[in-house]
Formats: C-alpha cells, sequence, structure tokens
C-alpha cells in the first residue's frame, strides 16, 4: 500500500464505505454501458419473471429489466439526492458563515428563519413543497433542499463563530485582509471536514427521503426509472413476482448505506478526540 | 432562574409557531400560476365565474393581510375552515385520519426508545476492535434501511410464513383491541429500526461517558456490584440526552409513518395527506401540516421541559 492510502491500513470500515461508494459512482455515472439493456424497452412474453441468466434480477411487470432500471433508477435518486445537498450546502452554508461573521441582526433574522424550517417534520415539510410546485424529479430535489438547509446554515454557524473569534482571525484582520479574503481563505478551509462528514451523511438520508417522495408518487415520474417509483409499482404484483420491488429496495438500502458508513467513519477520524478510541 | 428558562423557551416557542403559520399561510400563495384555477381544474371546468366564486369563498379576493388574520383568528378559534370539495369541516376529516397515524407513532416510538434501552446497555458492555466493526454495521444498516421497504419485506414473509393472517388495514382500538394492536405492530416495528438503531448508538456512546466517570469509580470502590453500577449508576445519567433527542425523533417517525402507512393501507393523514394533494386541496393540506407541526414543535417544547427537570446541572 502506497503511502497516500496508508491511512486506510487497519480501517476495514473506511476501505468498505469508499469501497461501496466508488463502485456505485462507477455504475451511475456509466449507467449506460453497464446496465444490460434499456430500462424502458419492454417484453410482453417476458414479464414478472424472477432472476434468470438472461435477468439477473427478473423482470417487471412490463418485462423490463429490473437490473438496468435499478442501475438507471439509482443514477436519478443520487442525481436528486446531490443536487439537494449541494443547494442546501450552498444556500444553507453561505447564510450560516455570514451569519457568524457579521453576526448583528442578519444572525438574528436568518437563524430563526432557519429555525422555523426546522421545526416542520422533514417529511412534511417537503410533501409541502411538492405539492406547491407539483410532482417531479426537480421539486423533489428543491423540497429536500429546502429541508437541508437550515441544518447546513445551523452546523457552519457554530465552528464559524469559534473561528471568527479565533487569533489567527484577528491576525489576519489586523494585517488589513478584507472580509472576503478572511471568510474564504481563513475560515472556510477549517470548515471542510465538517462539511464533507455532513454532506456524506444527508447525501445518506436524502437517498431515503427522494425514495419515500417518488414511494408515494410526488418524485420522479414514470416512464422514468426510479428506485422508489419501482417498489411502489412492484407491490401491486408482490404475490406474483416480488423481485421488482425487493431489489429496488435493497439498492435504496446499498446507496444510503454506503454514504452513512462513509460519513460515520470520517467523522471519527477526522474527530481528534475519538482518533484512537 | 428557572422560571426565566422556561419564560424564554415559551417565547422562542410562540416565535417559531408565528413563522410557521406564515411558511404554512404563504404556501397557496407560491403556487405559480393561478391557485384557484389549479384547484378547480382537479374537479371541474374552469371558467370565470367558478374561479371568481371560489376566490371570494375562501378569500383570496381580500388584502394578505387582512387574509392572514382571518385565517390565523379563525385558526386560534378552533376553526379550521371547510374542505374545498366535501364541504366538511376541515378539523373533521383530520380527526377522522389522525389517530391511526398517532398511534402508529407512539407505538414505535415505544418499541423503538424501549428496545433501544437494552440494546444500548448490552452494546456499552461490547468491547474491542472486532465488537466495534460489528456494531457500527448493525446500526448504519439500521439507520439506512428504507422503512417501506422493510413493512413490504415484513408482508412478504407475513404471507409466506402465515397466509391467513390479515397484516393489512386499520381496525379502531375500541372496536377490537387485539386486531387493532396486532396490525399495527408489522408497521410499528419496520418503523422503529432506525431509531432502534440512532438511539441505542446514542446511548451506547453515553454508557461510556457515564462509565468513565468517577462516580463509577467510587461506586465500584465501595463494593457496588456489576449490575448496580451499570443500572443504578451509568444508565441513570446516560439516559438524560436520550430523552432529548426522543422528541426529534417523534418528528422523524410521524414522517415515516406517512409513507409506511400507504404499505399497509392504514387510512391515517397520510391517505389525507396524499388525497389532498391530489384534489389540490389546499385548505386542508394547510390546516394538517400547521396542525401536526405545531403538534410536534409543543411536543418538543415539553421534551425540553423535561429535561430541565431531571438534568439538575441545566438549572444552574
Amino acid at each position: 500500500m502506497g503511502a497516500r492510502l496508508a491511512f486506510l491500513k487497519g480501517q476495514p470500515l473506511l476501505l468498505l464505505a469508499l469501497a461501496l461508494v466508488a463502485l456505485q459512482l462507477v455504475m451511475v455515472l456509466f449507467a449506460g454501458f453497464i446496465a444490460p439493456y434499456d430500462p424502458l424497452a419492454q417484453d410482453v412474453v417476458a414479464r414478472l419473471k424472477g432472476p434468470s441468466s438472461a435477468h439477473w434480477l427478473g423482470t417487471d411487470q412490463f418485462g423490463r429489466d429490473v437490473l438496468s432500471r435499478v442501475i438507471h433508477g439509482s443514477r436519478a435518486s443520487l442525481a436528486v439526492s446531490a443536487a439537494a445537498v449541494g443547494v442546501a450546502l450552498l444556500v444553507g452554508g453561505t447564510l450560516g458563515l455570514l451569519a457568524a461573521y457579521y453576526r448583528g441582526w442578519l444572525e438574528r433574522i436568518s437563524m430563526r428563519v432557519m429555525d422555523v424550517l426546522f421545526a416542520f417534520p422533514v417529511m412534511l415539510l417537503a410533501i409541502g413543497v411538492v405539492a406547491v410546485f407539483g410532482a417531479g424529479a426537480s421539486t423533489a430535489a428543491l423540497a429536500i433542499a429546502v429541508v437541508y438547509t437550515p441544518i447546513f446554515a445551523r452546523l457552519l454557524r457554530g465552528p464559524a463563530l469559534v473561528i471568527c473569534e479565533s487569533d489567527y482571525v484577528m491576525g489576519a484582520r489586523a494585517l488589513g485582509a478584507g472580509d472576503a479574503r478572511i471568510i474564504f481563505l481563513h475560515v472556510l478551509p477549517n470548515l471542510a471536514s465538517v462539511v464533507l462528514v455532513q454532506a456524506s451523511l444527508l447525501l445518506s438520508s436524502a437517498i431515503l427521503v427522494d425514495a419515500s417522495l417518488s414511494f408515494l408518487g410526488l418524485g420522479t415520474q414514470p416512464p422514468t426509472p426510479s428506485l422508489g417509483l419501482m417498489l411502489a409499482e412492484g407491490r401491486n404484483f408482490l404475490m406474483l413476482s416480488p423481485w421488482s420491488a425487493l431489489f429496488a429496495g435493497l439498492a435504496i438500502l446499498l446507496l444510503a448505506f454506503g454514504l452513512n458508513l462513509l460519513g460515520d467513519v470520517a467523522r471519527d477520524q477526522l474527530d481528534p478526540r475519538l482518533r484512537g478510541s | 432562574m428557572i422560571a426565566r428558562l422556561v419564560l424564554r423557551q415559551l417565547l422562542d416557542l410562540l416565535v417559531v409557531l408565528f413563522g410557521v403559520s406564515l411558511v404554512v399561510f404563504f404556501m397557496i400563495r407560491l403556487i405559480p400560476g393561478d391557485a384557484v384555477a389549479i384547484m378547480l381544474g382537479a374537479n371541474t371546468e374552469v371558467t370565470p365565474e367558478r374561479v371568481a366564486a371560489l376566490r371570494a369563498r375562501i378569500g383570496l379576493d381580500r388584502p394578505v393581510l387582512e387574509q392572514y388574520g382571518v385565517w390565523l383568528f379563525g385558526m386560534l378559534g378552533g376553526d379550521f375552515g371547510q374542505s374545498l370539495w366535501t364541504g366538511k369541516a376541515v378539523i373533521e376529516e383530520i380527526g377522522a385520519h389522525v389517530w391511526p397515524t398517532v398511534q402508529l407513532t407512539l407505538l414505535s416510538l415505544l418499541l423503538g426508545a424501549g428496545l433501544a434501552v437494552p440494546a444500548g446497555v448490552l452494546m456499552a458492555r461490547l468491547r474491542g476492535k472486532w465488537a466495534d466493526v460489528a456494531m457500527r454495521l448493525v446500526t448504519v444498516v439500521g439507520l439506512t434501511v428504507p422503512n417501506f421497504w422493510l413493512g413490504i419485506v415484513f408482508i412478504l414473509l407475513l404471507a409466506m410464513l402465515a397466509p391467513n393472517l390479515q397484516a393489512l388495514g386499520y381496525v379502531p382500538f375500541s372496536e377490537d383491541p387485539l386486531g387493532n394492536l396486532g396490525r399495527l405492530l408489522l408497521p410499528a416495528l419496520a418503523l422503529s429500526l432506525p431509531i432502534l438503531a440512532n438511539l441505542s448508538r446514542l446511548l451506547r456512546s453515553a454508557m461510556l461517558d457515564a462509565l468513565a466517570q468517577d462516580y463509577i469509580r467510587t461506586a465500584r470502590a465501595k463494593g457496588a456490584s456489576e449490575a448496580s453500577v451499570m443500572y443504578r449508576h451509568a444508565l441513570r445519567n446516560a439516559l438524560i440526552p436520550f430523552t432529548t433527542s426522543v422528541g426529534i425523533m417523534a418528528g422523524y417517525l410521524l414522517g415515516g409513518a406517512i409513507v409506511v402507512e400507504q404499505v399497509f393501507a392504514i387510512p391515517g393523514l397520510g391517505r389525507l395527506i396524499l388525497g389532498a394533494i391530489a384534489e389540490r386541496n389546499y385548505p386542508l393540506l394547510q390546516a394538517t401540516i400547521l396542525l401536526v407541526t405545531t403538534g410536534f414543535v409543543v411536543v418538543n417544547f415539553l421534551v425540553d421541559l423535561l429535561y430541565l427537570a431531571i438534568d439538575p446541572r441545566v438549572r444552574l
């Protein structure tokens, strides 16, 4: 193992999480090459079949290949979740940083707004957003972004407050550094690990929220393959052929599991207090 | 001192609730296009007269501030308006759907938190690298398993093992207590797994923290038994952080319940909300979101008060 990978030594869980996430990333990025069939191609003769050499995970009620739909569905889930977490990080993170840096009424008002958004149960707020803007993949992403924005705002404000009060930020200011220079060069880099860990954990739960929304018919719309939708459709044929529902759920679990484990292990690694415990 | 703390939290609660009411009130005004035409379009042909009539009926033709005032004071006085299409009072519609969801949420909370205590204590006793790895894998699976999928797996298993048992639907507790609990057991189990994983992990680290304290050493030194050290000394202190997250779990469970209800054909809030969205029954949707969120915020407030009561350190 090279020096760069030395940190993986003795870390079976980190290795597992990294391998799982990397594998899923490759699967999703090259979905078109990896999926054995067109996820929309129907084959009425081979409907609701179990796993076979031709269809590794079986076929659904229209004879579509479940494996190909799982691969493309994972891509849709990951795209919605990544967009949602990205927007939440950008908006919430900016708010949290600015609140910590400038304090005053900006902090009071923006944090109050975040408190209000945080007060809603996650699914209820997400459903409310979808109800307003109509069901679809992009509204699902927006809904999840709205729900996660206060989490990033609160997460960044706390440590940013500490950093803004620190000696080196005061030193930078004494040397005549401007606000932007201090925020981007001194405050932000020190928050990177917190952000990365939280982003990984929230991506994992975004996968679950997105799957829930599309399971309820409020996310990605048919015929676009989506894991939650596959579960909802598969449910109607459960006693005939459970494969589509079973494998779609397993794919959701694997996606969420890899990202959560990665964030979880990385949090311990990056927290000096927990290291070696 | 403590009175001031409670007063301050009460003030925070009111500010948050006011904000929540604003968000819910403006929800309908964020709808792209003419909300009234969209609502009508779900049910009938859209004509200018009908649009004007409905607009007047739900008060959208008046100034925004007046609308908000009328809406808010109506709610405060217990008038949640009428369902758009049936004309029934919204509060009746909610009342007819809220109990299965509340029951399911409470049952899962009881199951999850109840099982988390022995699980967390057990996990705190397991030490060593491989035990850590195994526990982490199991709890992360528990945290990330989609509970609606788990529900489907349970239904499949039950159909294979006991094909005669009825797993779906809902019977009120007052009609058939055993049938009620029997049918809620599987959905509650599916729903409680993530919070079981979450809470048992939390309890484990709180136990480990507590076990490292001086009073544990003192207890051991005076010859207290291992069980007494674990349960009387460590667990009682470890349960303090545990209680605060139970309130947050309630909100998570409620959201999960909306989804899991669909799997088990339980006529709860999930059905009401999805029906309201399909029919574009926004007044019903608004009232439901507002009521449920208010309930959730108040429960969390009460949990915070409970925290004050059980942890003497906070009072200082």
